[in-house]
Formats: C-alpha cells, structure tokens, sequence
C-alpha cells in the first residue's frame, strides 16, 4: 500500500520533477521565466505531435468506416504519413497574389495559429499542471478563442480575391452565430461551480455518489444539455464536419484559404486542429470532471493521463462525426444555432438556476429534483425540435 | 424523436468502423501492387492473338490474315502483311498466315470490333492492364510475337467465352470432316457404281449417292473427331 502510493505520488509529481530538474540549477529571479518557456515549448511539443497523429488517425478512421485500410504505405502502419506530409507542404511553392495586402496576406496564418495555441494556457492538464494560473481562466479561453475569427477575415481580405472575401464574411457569420450557444453553454458551469477559474471548476467536480459516480456536471440534467450544445457548437467553432462550411473541399475551393499554398495552408489546418483540441480539453474541465478518474479505484492512474484520455475520446467523437454526417446549407446552419441551440441555451440556464436553488433538497424531493431537471431540459428540446423540424419532415425524392 | 436519426447514423459508420476489422470480405480496395486485383471476367482492354499450340505459337495462330479486323478497326490500329506462302493451319489444312501483324496500343480504343467481325476466333480481348513502359513509340506497338498467346491462356481469362469457342470451333471442324466424308463416301460410291454398271450411267450417280451418306458417318466420326485444343 504504501509502495503503490509512493509509486502514484512520484507518477503524478513527474512533470514537475521533470521540470525542476531541468531548471532548478537556475538563480531563483530566472526560474519562472525559464520555467514558463518550458511550459510553451512542451505544450508546442506534445499538441504539434498531437496534431500529426490526428491527421494520421482521422485518415486512418475515416478510411476504416469506408470499409478500406487508410493510409498505410509510409512507414510501419503509415506512422510516418504526417512527416511526409509535412515535407510536401514546406517544399511547395509559396504563393502570394500580385495583389494582395503581402504582410496581412502573411500576418493571417500566424494570427491564427498564435491564438488557437493561447488558448492552451489555461487548460488544466493534470492535479499540477495548468500553464498560467488564472482566476478568469475560463473568460481568457474564450476571448483567445473568438480572437481567431480576427484571422480567418484578415486571411479572405488579404487575399485580395472577391471568393476569398465572400467565403470569410461567410466564416465569419458561422463562427460569431456559433459562438453564442458556446458561451451561453459553460455559463451554467460557472453559475454552479462560482468561479471562473478552470482548476477550481475541475476541483468542485470532484468527489462520488454512492462512493461509485463520480460529480461530473455531464452527469447532471442541466450539464448534459450544456454539454451537447458545448459540443455542436465547438464541431461550428473549429470547422468540422458537418458545420465545414468555410472551407468545404468538395463544393468551395478552399473558402478563405483559396490563395494560400504551402506551409501557410498547412498552418492554418494546424490552427483548426489546435482549436479543436482545445476545445475538446475544455470540455473536458467544464463538464467531463477535468483530470479526475472516473472510478474511485482508478485514482492511483495520474492525472494527467486521465484527461489525455478523455480528450482524445471527444477528439475521435469529432473524427466520428465527421465520417457520418453531410454538410449543412448556410441557412440551415444558421436557423439551427440561433433558432434551436440559442433558446436552448437560455432555457439551459434556468434549468441550472432550479438545480442551484434546490440544491438543498433531500429525500423524495431529490427526485423530484431531477425529474423536473430532466422535465426542462427535454420537454423544450421536444417542442422547439418540432416546431422547427415541422414542413421539413421526410423528404419525397421523385426521379424524373 | 429529433435526433435519432443522427444517431442511427452513427451506429451505421460504427458498424462499418468494427466490421472492417473482423470481416475481410466488406474491404472494398486490394492493396494493389502486393495483391492483384481480382477481374471480373467481361473485363478488356487490348486484343490478343489465339495460337492453337503454345510450344509452337507463330506456326499456329489461327489467324489467316484475312484483314477484316485491319479495315474495321475504327483507329486503325491495326496492321497486318499477308505471307507470302502458305502454312497447314491446326486442322492441316494450307492456309495463309499473317507475316506482319501489329496492334499499336496507343492507338487502340479496346471497342472489341476487331473480336466480333473475325470469322476465324483468331483474335481476343486480353486483361493485361499493367502496359505502363518508358517508350511511347515501339514499347506500346505490340509485335505478332507479342500478340500470340495460346488458347489455355484464353481459357484462364475468359472461361465461359473460350469454352464456346472452343465448341464451337469444334462442331464447325465436325461438319467440315463430315462433309468431306460425305464427298469421299459419294464419289467412291459413284465411282462403284460406274464400275459395277456402265449402262445406266445417268440413273445410278443420282440414286445412290445420299443412301452411303448415313452409313458412312458413324464409322468415320469416331476417331476423326478434333482433339479439343486446350
């Protein structure tokens, strides 16, 4: 007993051994500085690796649900797929249109790239691991998030391109409508836990009922909703399928990616992924319990690892979705996130505001707790989903 | 209720996602250049020439270079010189064989009319899709030595197609051997009966000659029979 809890105690200081390590023989004024370097230079490491073997994986799954291999030529397994593609994009020619804004043209991709990795900062990834420590944690998240949309409209007007312009003012109209439900969505979170600080909000979700299930807010009425909207409106976010609108590559060109090539281009799929993953870790903290184990008994397996795993579980739910569901239209888009997900939304918040309030309720009344919780979550869901879906029913194809 | 409908959606990718792990059968590709692909049988694309007998494949080329698939070919693409002499052909009888006989594959289209108008058999839609060559000009003309392939490979790509040739073919050589045998039989009976009975000269060359007739193909079918080529 007291060996494995020697064992989970080094496991779960390991990075922080690690990193005294190799600062410690540093002067103490010096240490945060090279301390906070080496936190920028792991999170580059580790999500730029994450990056390359989502592409990797997502080929792979896609491949796999139609019922073919993937790619599996370059190396063991095709493990080597994402380098070589890595060369192609830096040995393709750069291009820039005669007539485009060159240092906007330039400036686009880095935006981009620098504020979907910003986002990572605040991300608690383990018990000790969070990069900056900061009580607004969750409101710079997303700040650094909407930031990106600055860049994906820099990116259609450098270009100088009338497409390129179109598709980002259409980029632009999807991200700032999806952006609504995604803050509405944690702000029952915030209403519950009191505090807008990532690690506590992980820390209030900790403990068990009946000593087996754990406090996650996903497992409550209000979170699930919050944590179905957080989600479609995260896949809207960050460019997935089926909201891939921006940049559809069988329909648009690239959208506003249309005069980048190269590494620019790469960096802006780069950008999308690390939007992606960070979106997905925040899911994580908000409503899926952060880094704890969902088992008591699985606790001695370190922190870390506990949210790695869960990211990459909503990550492949991404990579899932994406190989299932078609396109949406532009309309259908947008009446979806401000007809349906935003009125949920606010209903979402009253819901969470009667499980605040009747959070002292015992006995019978736990159950009518959540059976009225349950009640304002799917009766609206029902009732909107009808009114909208009404006139659209099932589709008659006649064939000419 | 909304939405299940995406999530039936889902279980169809999963299921397709689990399946291709344990069921080999549902993989819709081959991992070409390691496993051939599996052709359906109809497959084409450039023609061949069939030769009766693989060890001696220019010396039995059933095609008698009659020039039929040359005017036809819509790209012509075709080119033949007929031989100068002749040469017994696999039932021995002295035939006409082509001397020069080259398809020019990047001109051909793979119509397959030069199949359908030759009256001989002598010319089939080959399989071999990997004719990807560094020289534009003389790798892609396929020579007569090129083109003759024997009738077991005819067989080994087009079995329901070459089995009928092949009875064909064969019913065809019957016929011709039991007319012959025919001819033989008559003009032996006629030359018996001028022996037997000068007189009646004009009378009797009518009335016996279509009684050997049945008489005599029993007897001559059994061991004349062709060997089927295969």
């Amino acid at each position: 007993m007291n060996a494995a809890f020697l064992a989970t105690v080094s496991l779960e200081l390991l990075p922080a051994q690690l990193r005294d390590m190799a600062t410690g023989w540093l002067p103490e004024p010096w240490r945060w500085l090279a301390n906070s370097i080496l936190a920028i230079a792991v999170i580059l490491a580790c999500f730029g690796l994450l990056f390359a073997y989502l592409t990797l994986a997502e080929r792979k799954i896609l491949g796999r649900v139609q019922n073919r291999p993937g790619p599996n030529r370059t190396g063991y397994f095709g493990l080597l797929q994402p380098f070589a593609d890595g060369v192609k994009a830096l040995t393709k020619e750069d291009i820039v249109p005669r007539g485009a804004d060159k240092l906007l043209h330039f400036l686009a991709p880095v935006a981009l790239l620098a504020f979907s990795i910003m986002t990572f900062a605040v991300l608690p990834f383990g018990r000790n691991l969070v990069a900056v420590e900061l009580d607004a944690g969750v409101l710079y998240f997303f700040a650094a998030g909407a930031a990106t949309e600055l860049a994906v409209f820099m990116a259609g007007w450098a270009s100088h391109n009338k497409y390129s312009l179109l598709a980002a003012m259409r980029a632009l109209a999807q991200l700032i409508s999806y952006e609504l439900p995604l803050l509405l969505s944690f702000v029952p979170v915030v209403m519950i836990a009191g505090s807008l600080n990532p690690q506590e909000i992980v820390h209030r979700q900790a403990g068990w009922v009946f000593g087996v299930m754990p406090q996650w807010h996903v497992l409550t009425p209000w979170g699930f909703a919050g944590f179905v909207i957080f989600m479609i409106a995260a896949l809207a976010e960050s460019n997935r399928s089926p909201f891939d609108l921006p940049e559809a590559e069988s329909e648009l060109i690239a959208g506003h990616l249309t005069e980048y090539s190269g590494f620019k281009y790469a960096l802006f799929f780069m950008a999308e992924y690390f939007g992606m993953c960070a979106l997905c870790g925040m899911a994580v903290t908000l409503f899926l319990g952060g880094w704890q184990a969902p088992l008591p008994f699985l606790e001695f397996i370190p922190s870390y690892v506990w949210f790695t795993a869960k990211m990459l579980t909503l990550l492949m739910g991404f990579i899932w979705i994406r190989c299932t569901f078609p396109r949406l239209r532009i309309d259908q888009l947008t009446r979806f996130a401000w007809k349906f997900l935003v009125p949920l939304a606010l209903i979402n918040l009253a819901t969470t505001a009667f499980w605040s309030l009747s959070s002292g309720w015992s006995g019978g009344l736990q159950i009518a707790r959540w059976l009225v919780a349950i009640a304002l979550v799917v009766i609206p869901f029902q009732l909107i989903g009808r009114k909208l879906s009404a006139g659209l029913g099932p589709r008659t194809y006649r064939y000419a | 209720m909304l939405g299940t409908g995406l999530l039936q959606g889902l279980g169809v990718t999963a299921k397709n996602f689990v399946g291709s792990y344990h069921d080999p059968e549902r993989y819709t590709t081959v991992e070409y250049p390691e496993v051939k692909p599996k052709l359906p049988e109809a497959y084409r694309n450039f023609p061949f020439l069939v030769t009766e007998n693989a060890t001696d494949p220019m010396g039995t080329l059933r095609c008698v270079a009659c020039q039929i698939c040359e005017k036809e070919c819509p790209p012509q693409c075709i080119y033949i010189e007929k031989s100068k002499d002749k040469k017994p052909d696999a039932s021995g009888k002295m035939q006409i064989y082509p001397a020069i006989f080259d398809i020019d594959t990047s001109v051909c289209m793979s119509c397959q009319i030069c199949v359908e108008v030759c009256p001989f058999d002598a010319i089939k839609m080959d399989q071999v899709f990997e004719i990807a060559t560094t020289d534009r000009y003389d790798a892609l003309l396929l020579r007569r030595e090129q083109l003759g392939k024997p009738n077991t490979y005819y067989h080994s790509i087009h079995p329901t197609e070459a089995a009928e040739v092949d009875a064909r073919l064969a019913a065809d050589r019957k016929a011709a051997e039991e007319k012959a045998q025919a001819a033989a039989a008559a003009k032996a009976a006629a030359a018996a009966a001028k022996a037997a009975a000068p007189a009646p000269a004009p009378s009797a060359a009518a009335t016996p000659a279509p009684a050997p007739k049945p008489a005599a193909a029993p007897t001559a079918e059994a061991p004349k029979t062709p060997p089927p080529a295969a």
